[in-house]
């Protein structure tokens, strides 16, 4: 399955087992949504339940908070993340405070999916990586799987979670494993392991990080994509680099975080965000509070460049498996 | 103070409903991929019956301009009504050529794509009256903001296309070094304000541009422009308070094409009312327009631009068109509209609704016409060939050099990107 095909089964696996649960946005209706993860829904489900919403990203989140509130469990989807931003007053002063100000009266379960990242030439529209905009923010929980056995399970969790969840979906992995190496077709899903996903429900845990790979000698903390793009880089560089796969942001698996970090001394922050106040920052605070003492080597950040996203320069600015190869020989000579 | 019994009217019992299952409305177009076209729910008015009002209206004298709509040309190319300017032929040919023109480059551009030499583009077929008719009642310093499909604003005013050319293919001679996404242009010296891409972001920016001028005994004005769709954003209801509180000197276009990629204009509240009819809500007096009828489209933008340009405020106009291609080259209509919609749309071609007037007055013949395609079909053929040799989506080392992404951020550049940039070894 694709993570297409994973994240359009998870809600079809929540819509059939609970009435209460109504997907909406901006061509998510009769159309499927632009990348056609809610193809079919409408079909099965019916207008009422899956239905192509106004643009209006602030119209889209609002609705589904009052809906969330009357008591159904609303799954949206905002076009991009990039399209986001009219809808933030909705999440920041409301969605994510509606509990803690009525204390418990009225609570607001609620999932907003949205594509993040880059990778597809689609300019500062269409690429930006959105997390650290609401990990900043008390209330949300924020979710970013790296394949499709991840994005089914976690989408269902995100669904059954009473608290709102910012789901972000890297949509450069939506079809394969993107390793950073554009000039090499990608391998689809249905040829991956991760791709190999269960019929039904099942769910993977919010607040439980993955470890995407083994190693000794330097903990790699991501998310997403630059899952793919490590993995890569420990790979080409011989590096014994143990990967960590976040996967939910907040909450934050910090028990996996220092179990790793103690245990290879050496870290690196890997993320396409830009680099200032990114939620690399916030690793590397922890990690610095946490393993000072087994650490070997200052923490390094491999990040987007602190400018907007660029269009035809999208290679030299996407964080390469070379940069992040670099990184880790530099980490291993300090 | 006495006491009063309070007459409060007694609710009658029949006026209460009984309980009764509610359940959700969710409009649905009359026609899907399969289906016989039907343009049924589209009104239009009879040509020339519309009247043409004094330039000092307000919003309520004119309410029945928003539900109506401003027709010129007849079905035999004849042009009828008060609205009916007699405009000359130099005029007529310009705008013919313009929107021609624009036809032919997106073409181009469209199969350049296809070609894998751009990564995106957008085609404006069927659209390019309202630019192009719009860009010509405008003045030098006037400043329209657009959407990602009026190109046909540059092509009133002879834009060189190379320029533009250039920005799709990101290449070495790109003026905005190959930041973004292909059609996203800025030209201030045509008057094109630098186009973001998210939408309805820019129309309330037009109305505080008018609001600068206004401010300042300036004599500009701005022109917004909007998709049916993305008047669902609150930045167009932003721009309607303020250009209606202020009396902003700006023309408000929505360009009603009935699509916003797969969603109908019913998604948007065009089931229930019309998009001009929200001026009227806000105070700003509103036209619906024959966006396919080229001199309809140059009257009422010269209406409305010398309304603004006499201190008498903003006009909201909703161009009823179609669009006719695909929203971008990501998208696919016959997914969820009628394959042959377009054949069968009540407004026709502007351009070849143009052109049988230009042929009735005995200004420009069939012959002139196959003729004009094929020169401007060549043109823009060499001309994507001279841009394609500075370089193109397929020939990268073309491109503008990776350092220049850190340029711009700020007029100075802070130490913090200076150290990225050398990190970046360029």
């Amino acid at each position: 399955m694709s993570m297409i095909e994973a994240i359009r089964d998870a809600h079809d696996v929540m819509m059939a087992r609970d009435e209460n649960v109504v997907v909406f946005g901006e061509d998510a209706g009769y159309f499927g949504g632009v990348f056609r993860c809610t193809e079919g829904l409408q079909q099965k489900y019916g207008k009422h339940r899956a239905f192509d919403a106004p643009i209006s990203e602030s119209g889209i989140v609002g609705a589904a908070i009052g809906m969330a509130t009357y008591g159904l469990r609303p799954c949206v989807e905002i076009q991009f993340a990039d399209y986001v931003y009219p809808a933030y007053d909705q999440i920041v002063s409301e969605a994510a405070r509606i509990r803690h100000r009525s204390n418990g009266e009225f609570t607001c379960p609620m999932v907003v999916r949205m594509p993040v990242g880059g990778g597809i030439f689609g300019g500062q529209t269409h690429s930006q990586s959105v997390e650290a905009i609401f990990t900043h923010v008390v209330g949300l929980k924020v979710v970013m799987p790296s394949n499709p056995r991840d994005a089914k399970g976690l989408l269902i969790a995100s669904i059954e979670d009473p608290d709102p969840v910012i789901f972000l979906e890297p949509k450069r992995i939506y079809n394969g494993p993107f390793d950073g190496h554009h000039e090499r077709p990608v391998v689809p899903w249905s040829k991956h392991e991760d791709g190999q996903v269960k019929t039904g429900y099942y769910k993977t845990e919010l607040g439980k990080a993955a470890i995407a790979r083994e190693g000794r000698e330097v903990t790699i903390l991501t998310y997403g994509t630059m899952v793919h793009v490590a993995l890569a880089a420990a790979e080409e560089t011989g590096v014994d680099a143990e990967i960590i796969d976040l996967r939910t942001l907040l909450p934050l698996d910090q028990e996996a975080i220092e179990a790793s970090v103690n245990k290879t001394g050496r870290c690196i922050v890997v993320h396409e965000a830009t680099r200032t106040s990114g939620f690399g920052a916030e690793l590397c605070a922890l990690v610095q509070r946490h393993c000072f003492y087994a650490l070997e080597a200052p923490i390094i950040r491999v990040t987007g460049y602190d400018t907007p996203y660029p269009h035809v320069n999208e290679w030299d600015y996407f964080p390469s498996p070379e940069r992040v190869g670099e990184a880790m020989k530099q980490i291993l000579e300090a | 103070m006495t006491k009063e019994k309070s007459k409060k009217p007694v609710a009658s019992g029949h006026e209460k409903s009984s309980p009764q299952k509610l359940s959700l409305h969710v409009p649905e177009p009359k026609t899907r991929p399969g289906d016989k076209p039907d343009f049924s729910y589209v009104r239009i008015s009879p040509v020339g019956e519309t009247p043409r009002p004094a330039l000092d209206v307000s919003a309520i004298e004119i309410r029945d301009l928003a539900f109506g709509m401003v027709r010129v040309l007849d079905d035999q190319g004849e042009a009828q009504g008060p609205w009916a300017v007699e405009l000359e032929e130099d005029v007529l040919r310009k705008g013919l050529r313009a929107m021609m023109r624009t036809r032919a480059f997106d073409k181009r551009m469209q199969r350049a794509q296809r070609q894998g030499k751009t990564s995106f583009y957008m085609q404006a077929t069927g659209e390019e009256a309202i630019s192009v008719a719009q860009q010509m009642v405008l003045r030098k310093g006037d400043m329209s903001f657009p959407t990602y499909r009026q190109q046909g604003l540059l092509f009133a005013q002879d834009f060189p296309i190379l320029e533009m050319m250039n920005q799709i293919y990101s290449n070495e001679k790109d003026a905005l070094r190959g930041r973004q996404l292909p059609v996203l242009y800025s030209f201030k010296k045509a008057g094109h304000f630098t186009i973001s891409g998210n939408l309805a972001t820019q129309y309330i920016q037009a109305v505080g541009w008018a609001m600068g001028s206004a401010i300042k005994g300036d004599d500009k004005i701005a022109c917004g422009w909007i998709g049916d769709g993305s008047t669902a954003e609150n930045d167009f209801h932003s721009a309607l308070v303020f250009a209606g509180v202020y009396r902003a000197p700006v023309i408000l276009n929505i360009t009603n094409n009935q699509w916003a990629i797969s969603s109908f204009q019913g998604i948007a509240g065009g089931e229930a009312t019309v998009f001009a009819a929200r001026g009227v809500g806000y105070g700003v007096p509103a036209l619906r327009v024959d966006g396919n009828d080229f001199l309809a489209v140059y009257a009422v933008s010269e209406w409305a631009a010398e309304r603004a340009r006499r201190n008498l405020g903003p006009t909201l106009i909703e161009w009823i068109t179609y669009r006719a291609a695909a929203h971008s080259t990501s998208d696919d209509p016959s997914k969820y509209r009628p394959k042959d919609d377009w054949e069968h749309w009540p407004l026709g071609d502007p351009i070849e609704r143009l052109k049988q007037h230009m042929i009735k007055r005995g200004m420009w013949s069939d012959e002139q016409h196959v003729q004009a395609e094929a020169e401007y079909d060549e043109e823009m053929r060499v001309a994507a060939e001279e841009a394609e040799s500075y370089g193109t989506l397929q020939a990268l080392e073309h491109r503008p050099s990776p350092a220049e992404m850190f340029e711009n951020v700020f007029e100075e550049m802070p130490p913090h990107l200076r150290r990225q940039r050398q990190e970046m070894g360029v």
